[in-house]
């Protein structure tokens, strides 16, 4: 099954396919995905791709090509904003990014590059072999560091989903087949017979001295005799031969700093790598990654490397016109920044509601997961309500601090995509909980959170003042708190605008019908001032009350709304 | 002196001046400040969620406690939230209990040894109004100063103790320190409709012009403030188009670290700027 050239060639070419079609598809989405929701159609994405392709055009002739410049040297090819940030972090996606590159322009496409670039460039040359080997070892350096903080640190370790990991081990799988394909080829000697029947003499005595020297000095495992006993006169001719016939294309391998040594170690098996082929199998599979690796690119968060640079270089060409056209391009922009994010998680890690998120649970209130539900969301013209209602709780939880648009090192303006998408959600109908009690009435909340649903996540975390008689026994009904209450000063009739005064929501406290009260338009206008529970000569806590009972009513709310069978109002 | 800086959300971004100011005041003052990564204080989520909110204060007060500094705020709502926090954090084990149990897996612990100020304290207590008349320059004389206390520190004094809540002074001896006069005006206790901001803007704004109004009656020439929210909800007089014809009927709100800086001679905002 192996060394099918012809296989090979054609899964390449396939892979390649599904690279180029899926650019395509992303670079689409671009002008096609909508983080507001609205019916345009076709033609409002084709408005949209040529807007786009003027503005492309654009960029380099805006007057800002200094800047762009700029922005291009220091952000996209040094990233000295993340060397600001965190050295480590910066030493791990340098190492990544240029022990790849290197590895794929002069190692991957060496027939290409490095012939043309280099006459006399073999593979197994000095110092093209150090090279190759040295920026192997940056890559996996890069790629444990990955590793150790993606596990170690906990704010990242809770984000980490299949996708980081997969990418990280494709990666892993290339550069470490890598290794071991060296080191077989290095240790085993069926490239060795291989490459005598291909370009040396057929004489026996010439081959036993070749493999005598390449076994003393080029490590090659033969079986049979160890090295030490053979005769010099041997070895001799085995060096001349060397010399005639194979020194233009290999020198001492002792220069694969990385495959050298791990061939050192697999010298006691090298009777049975050498039998079960196992050159030929790390070679499939180093094949077989790379170009997974490729036909992935697009659908995998790799796609940043073309997307982050190019949002990039977008955003700081854009000019700020606000016109219609402009919201168009606005809108490109921002399905671009989604693609931008590496999901590296330093939003999320410094994130100011962090907290809450270990709390409620809800991982759209980080912005690194919100964002991934919002590129979800932008691909359907009505998503689904589950998932639109979990992006609402984690948007509105938001407090706007803007920390996550300082921090992120792609640049991607999350603050202002936090407030379209959250004035997206408002108009589709996805709510917070002041929205959500004004779209029923008082009694109508009333009847349908009579039962409390024991599946309300974290329903559990508040003072239960409301359930404790103690908390309302010493009220009088003296009416302090509703005279004191400046919501219900600035109302010309309570009764009607508000439905109920604070002094008889703690009347309906005392007879426990908290029901009644968690729809009132009284608790919810309420402006947590404390002059209620501040004056009240008896002592009841009657802000706190108002305040756990819009704690019971959004969880309650919560769950009925999301119920699959609800009169909905949406 | 050395207190943990404690921003909050909005100021950075928002209100940047505050911070600004308060940074010119207090450096002035010998007062130095320490930069922690703190979170958000918990007073938003409050509406939703007690726990997290008592949490999200608790891991902001262990972060302060574990540099050993007394957490400082220029915001209102975040000191009120902090002091709520604590206040319930004393109160009942069980919950010191689980919010401690999270805080132990990044190394942070509360305990109530760690104090909490808002900046009008550090000021008016820790400092002393003594020693802001000695670094007065340019006195606001003749400056009639409402000074809007704002809820969240004043109320519950069983949670907060920031003064007496019926009846507080630390605003006004502080503005007099500054030289200005301060005004006696009936509102000065009662909200300035923030917290229905973009819920109910009708209602919002109904507060908020009566208190306008009504320091207005009382002669002053601006309302003085030391609350993030109380700022940026009497800011909207000056950005909302409904109060463009209006804008002279009210006084403007001024943040106190304003009125200092400038009576300091710190700003380069003149007299005629903020009045």
């Amino acid at each position: 099954m192996f060394q099918h050239p012809g296989l090979n060639t054609l899964l390449f070419y396939v892979s390649l396919a599904v690279c180029l079609a899926g650019i395509s598809y992303r670079v689409f989405t671009w002008f096609h995905d909508r983080v507001i929701h609205s019916n345009a159609g076709a033609a409002a994405t084709l408005k949209r791709m040529g807007r786009g392709f003027i503005g492309f055009f654009r960029i380099p002739t805006g007057g800002q090509l200094p800047g762009l410049v700029r922005i291009l040297v220091g952000q996209v090819l040094f990233q000295v904003h993340i060397l600001k940030q965190n050295p480590l972090r910066w030493v791990m996606h340098l190492f990544i990014c240029y022990g790849f590159l290197y590895l794929l322009i002069f190692h991957a496409l060496d027939d290409l590059v490095t012939r043309t670039l280099f006459s006399g460039y073999e593979p197994t040359l000095h110092p093209f072999r150090f090279l190759r080997n040295l920026f192997g070892l940056i890559l996996a350096a890069g790629l444990g560091i990955a590793v150790y903080r993606r596990s170690s640190v906990r704010s990242l370790r809770e984000i980490t989903g299949k996708g980081d990991w997969a990418a990280l081990a494709i990666l892993g799988v290339i550069v470490f087949s890598g290794f071991f394909l060296e080191s077989t080829r290095i240790l085993l000697p069926r490239m060795f017979d291989d490459m005598v029947r291909a370009y040396a003499s057929d004489d026996p005595a010439e081959i036993a001295g070749l493999r005598a020297y390449w076994a003393k000095d080029f490590g090659v495992a033969f079986s049979g005799a160890p090295t030490s006993s053979v005769n010099p006169n041997r070895l001799d001719l085995g060096r001349m031969v060397h010399d005639d016939s194979c020194a233009f294309c290999h020198d001492r391998p002792d220069t694969a700093v990385a495959a050298w040594p791990i061939s050192r170690m697999l010298q006691p098996m090298a009777g049975i790598l050498n039998q079960i082929q196992a050159d030929q199998i790390l070679w499939q599979i180093h094949v077989l990654a790379c170009f997974t690796g490729l036909a992935l690119l697009p659908f995998t968060k790799f796609f940043h490397i073309l997307a982050t640079p190019v949002y990039r270089l977008v955003r700081a060409g854009r000019g700020e016109a606000a016109d219609e056209k402009a919201d168009a391009a606005a809108e490109t922009c921002r399905i671009l920044g989604l693609d931008a994010c590496t999901h590296c998680g330093v939003c999320s890690r410094y994130c100011s509601v962090e907290p809450v998120y270990r709390i409620v649970g809800n991982p759209d209130i980080l912005p690194s997961e919100k964002l991934r539900s919002l590129q979800f969301t932008a691909k359907k013209k009505n998503p689904p309500p589950g998932r639109m209602m979990g992006l609402a709780e984690g948007s509105f939880a938001c407090t706007a601090c803007g920390r996550c648009t300082d921090l992120c090192p792609s640049g991607i303006d999350l603050q202002e995509l936090w407030t379209v998408s959250r004035a997206d959600l408002i108009q589709t109908g996805y709510l917070d909980p002041y929205g959500w009690a004004r779209t029923r009435s008082a009694a109508e909340w009333g009847s349908l959170l009579e039962h409390p649903s024991p599946a309300a996540p974290g329903a559990s975390g508040h003072l239960g003042l409301t359930d404790r008689v103690e908390t309302f026994w010493a009220c009088v009904q003296c009416t302090t708190c509703t005279s004191v209450c400046p919501v219900v000063g600035a109302s010309d009739d309570p009764e009607s605008d508000l439905d109920m005064t604070p002094q008889q929501i703690m009347n309906l406290m005392r007879l426990q019908m908290k029901e009644l009260a968690l729809g009132a338009r009284m608790v919810w206008n309420c402006v947590t001032c404390y002059q209620c529970q501040e004056h009240c000569p008896q002592g009841v806590r009657v802000a706190d009350v108002l305040y756990e009972l819009r704690n019971l009513a959004g969880e309650r709310m919560k769950v009925h709304l999301r119920k699959p069978d609800r009169d909905g109002t949406r | 002196m050395k207190y943990a800086y404690f921003p909050g959300c909005k100021i950075p971004r928002h209100l940047p001046e505050y911070d600004r100011t308060t940074r010119a005041v207090l450096d002035r003052l010998g007062v130095r400040l320490a930069e922690i990564r703190f979170n958000c204080c918990g007073y938003p989520i409050r509406q939703q969620s007690f726990e997290a909110s008592v949490f999200s204060a608790a891991r902001n007060l262990a972060l302060a406690r574990r540099d050993h500094l007394t957490l400082l705020t220029p915001c209102k709502c975040c000191y009120g939230n902090l002091k709520h926090a604590e206040y319930w954090l004393k109160q009942r084990p069980n919950l010191r209990m689980a919010v401690n149990h999270r805080l132990a897996r990044e190394g942070l612990h509360w305990n109530d040894d760690i104090r909490v100020v808002h900046l009008l304290t550090l000021l008016d207590e820790d400092l002393g109004e003594g020693m802001i008349r000695e670094r007065v320059v340019k006195p606001l004389t003749g400056l009639q100063v409402a000074a809007h206390y704002g809820c969240h520190a004043l109320r519950p004094f069983e949670v907060t103790q920031f003064d007496n809540p019926l009846s507080p002074t630390i605003f006004e001896r502080l503005l007099a320190a500054a030289g200005a006069t301060p005004v006696d005006w009936p509102l000065r206790l009662e909200c300035c409709g923030n917290p229905l901001q973009g819920k109910n803007d009708r209602l919002s704004l109904n507060l908020m012009t009566r208190k306008l109004q009504d320091a207005r009656h009382a002669g002053a020439d601006v309302v003085a403030t030391a609350c993030t929210y109380c700022q940026l909800q009497f800011n909207r007089v000056k950005s909302e188009p409904v109060f463009q014809e209006k804008v002279q009927k009210y006084p403007p709100a001024v943040l106190v670290s304003v009125l200092l800086g400038v009576s300091m001679g710190l700003l380069k905002e003149n007299r005629s700027e903020i009045s």
